[in-house]
Formats: C-alpha cells, structure tokens, sequence
C-alpha cells in the first residue's frame, strides 16, 4: 500500500482529502505545516506527498526546497494543491521540484486524474 | 412524469439522435432539461412536453436533443486511448503514409473539445517527427452549444485540472481571469463540423484514425451496427478506430476486429462492401413528426 502524507493547515481540508486518499486505497498520513511534514520526511520518505502552499512556520515552497535536499527527498511524488492558482505560483512550484499541481477547490475526481498523470495510481 | 410523456421524450431522443432513453431515468430528464424549463419561463417537465408536442417546436426539439445527449468530458480521458494514438497508432501510420504524408483523424463525438485538444497537443509535442507532414483532426458533434464552446477553446479550472497535466497546462494555456484558454496554435489543428451520426457522413471523407468515444452506449443494437458500417466505410483498410472504454464491435458488426492486447483499439476487417456503405446511408432518419 501506498503511503501520503497530506499538508495542510486545514483540519476540514486534511480530513477530507485524507478520506479520498483512503478510497484510492493510499495509506495516509498528516501534519499541520511544512516544518512538521519535514520531520516526519527525515524518519522516513513516504510515496506522495499532497502539499498546501500557504501554512504558519513553515509554508509549502520552503517545504520542497527543503525535502528536494533532503537524503532520498527526490523520491516522493510531490502534488501541491492550494488555492495560488496563477501562473507564477505554478511556475515557482514547479522550477522547486513539485510533480503536479492542483488549484483548489478540488474533487475526488481532480486528485484521481492528477495522481494518475504522475504514476501513483 | 407521467408515462405518456416519458415515452414521447423517449421516442423524440430515439429519433432525432438514435439516443435510448431507459425507463427510470426521471433524474437525467430532470436535471438536464430543468434549465430548459426555467429559461423558457415554464414552470415544470410537464410544460415542457406540452411545449414540445405542438407542431412549432423544432428549435425546442433540438434543443432539448442536445441538451440530453452532452457529456462531460475530460483532457486525456481515460489515458490508454492516448497512450495508444502515441505509441501504437502513429508509428504505423507514420510508416506506412512515409510517402504521402497526410494523414486525417476524427473525432465523432467531440463534446467541448477535449479530446481533439488532446490529440492536437500529443501532436505539437511531437513535431519534430512531423516535419513535412500535413495532419487534418475533423471533430463533430450533434450539438451547436458543445462546439461553439470546443472552438472556443476557453476551460474552467475545474476542467482543465481533469487530465491535462500541470506541465502541458503551462505549455498551452493562457489564463484569463478564472479560465483558462488553449493556445491559437492548438485551435487552428482542430476543424470542428457540426454533424449527427445517424444522417451518414461520407461527405467528411476517409480516414486514418477515428476516435468514437462513449456515444455507441447511448444507441440500441441495430443503430449502433449502421453507425459502425458508416465508420468502416469512411475508413482507410489499415486504418484504426478507437471505442470507448465500455464499448466494443463484438456480436454487433463483423466490420471491424480488436487488436489483440490493445484495449479498446479495433481495425477494419476487409473491404467494405457496396451493400454495407448502402445499409448505412440509405436512409436518412426522417424527422419527428409533432403528434
């Protein structure tokens, strides 16, 4: 089974992507913001990681900057999915390493498409 | 509803676009012709059947046809039908029309323009191999809502994040407030004609790949062998055509063959015969006559 780990500081947002997660048969994990995502990375990477931009301590692009140069952080998928939806922000996103894109509000369908795109499905 | 007016939606639909229309179905009806309803200043589906047997409702007839027969539509749905069109189809086609270099596709069921789209960006990203090379992409579909919007080219967020990959979306659309628009470029490959599947299409000419998505489900057995022997006869002998995930040739016409470990990918048998292409366009489906 694979593993997500879901960032977001969110609570409705993480439990509801979390329960799309669970029907696409991933095993899910969560944390409030990218310096809790990142400690959990360090004891051990999971497959894909669903990634909020805007979040307190630590935000999402710090986040993949971070896990990018992390031992092993090339591996994970990462999917940002924020409400940025402009073209500079998807551009940065990607210039850091980020996989996919999803502009909120989103959809069981929108999570199933793109995690098809990058091969997690 | 009651069962008389079910029955004649169910007859218009069959007629008009070879659409069968299962007994049950009250939410569809409800949720696809309700806006019809309220944008004529009616108050119910009963009205609107009213409407529609008086023998002055043509434009509402087609309206309320096109309106039942629309379907959303994704970029790249489904994905093996591009990874077929990619990997499969167009190596073949490439060599065995190395010397004519011109090859035509169509899209029979375009809908809003996603899938002509698809095939127009799979193109462009390999235009180097394409050099010299004239590809036509003919998309048709019943309806003038759905193709004015395909032309248009112009997609919600909520569309264009159902397939087309982060990447590409950079690469081909332009943002315009809450939209998103395809590239000019990308637009001009596409040659979008209105046309219904029952009327016969030889007029479009032959081609080489034809893409008849998820539309063969909506028509009964009988419609669904004339439509097919249309598309054989339309179709080149080493052409392909592709079907959608839920459909198949198999115990409905003997005009086309799967190719083996290729889902959803069929090629043509032998030649068609003159009584085949007959059987196909002889008749044009006579237009509803208002009871």
């Amino acid at each position: 089974m694979k593993e997500c780990l879901v960032v977001d500081d969110s609570a409705v947002i993480r439990k509801v992507a979390c329960r799309i997660l669970e029907e696409m048969e991933f095993e899910t994990a969560e944390a409030v913001d990218g310096k809790e995502a990142l400690d959990f990375c360090k004891e051990h990477m999971p497959d894909a990681i669903l990634l909020d931009w805007n979040m307190p301590v630590m935000d999402g692009l710090e986040f993949l900057t971070a896990l990018r140069s992390e031992q092993g952080g090339q591996d994970p998928v990462v999917v940002f999915c924020t409400t940025e939806n402009d073209i500079n922000h998807i551009t940065t996103a990607l210039g850091a390493g980020a996989n996919e894109y999803i502009m909120k509000p989103f959809d069981r369908e929108i999570i199933e498409a793109k995690f098809q795109q990058v091969g997690l499905l | 509803m009651n069962p008389g007016d079910y029955e004649f939606i169910g007859q218009l639909l069959k007629q008009r676009s070879g659409l069968v229309l299962a007994p049950g179905k009250d939410y569809l009806l409800e949720s696809r012709l309700m806006p019809i309803v309220r944008e004529r200043g009616l108050n119910s589906l009963d009205e609107l059947v009213a409407e529609l047997r008086r023998p002055t409702s043509e434009s509402l007839q087609t309206e309320v046809t096109e309106a039942m027969t629309t379907n959303e539509s994704f970029f790249f749905r489904d994905n093996t039908p591009f990874d077929l069109f990619r990997e499969d189809m167009l190596p073949a086609l490439l060599e065995a029309r190395a010397t004519r270099r011109r090859l035509r596709i169509w899209c029979a069921a375009c809908s809003t323009g996603q899938e002509p789209y698809s095939l127009s960006i799979i193109l462009k990203e390999m235009a180097d191999k394409l050099v010299g090379w004239r590809i036509e992409i003919v998309a048709t579909d019943l309806s003038s809502e759905v193709l004015e919007k395909a032309k248009a080219g112009m997609y919600s967020q909520f569309e264009v994040q159902r397939g087309m990959p982060i990447q590409l979306l950079v690469k081909y659309f332009t943002q315009v407030g809450d939209l998103w628009n395809i590239d000019a470029g990308i637009r001009a490959m596409v040659d979008y004609r209105k046309l219904n599947l029952l009327e016969g299409f030889s007029q479009l000419g032959t081609f080489d790949i034809i893409f008849c998505r998820n539309v063969l489900i909506y028509f009964d057995q009988p419609t669904k062998a004339t439509v097919l022997g249309g598309v054989a006869s339309v179709m080149a002998p080493d052409g392909y055509l592709l079907l959608g995930a839920a459909e198949t040739v198999l115990g409905i016409t003997d005009a086309f063959k799967p190719v083996p470990n290729k889902r959803g990918l069929y090629a043509p048998t032998t030649q068609v015969s003159e009584t085949l292409r007959d059987s196909a366009f002889g008749s044009a489906i006579p237009k509803l006559q208002a009871v």
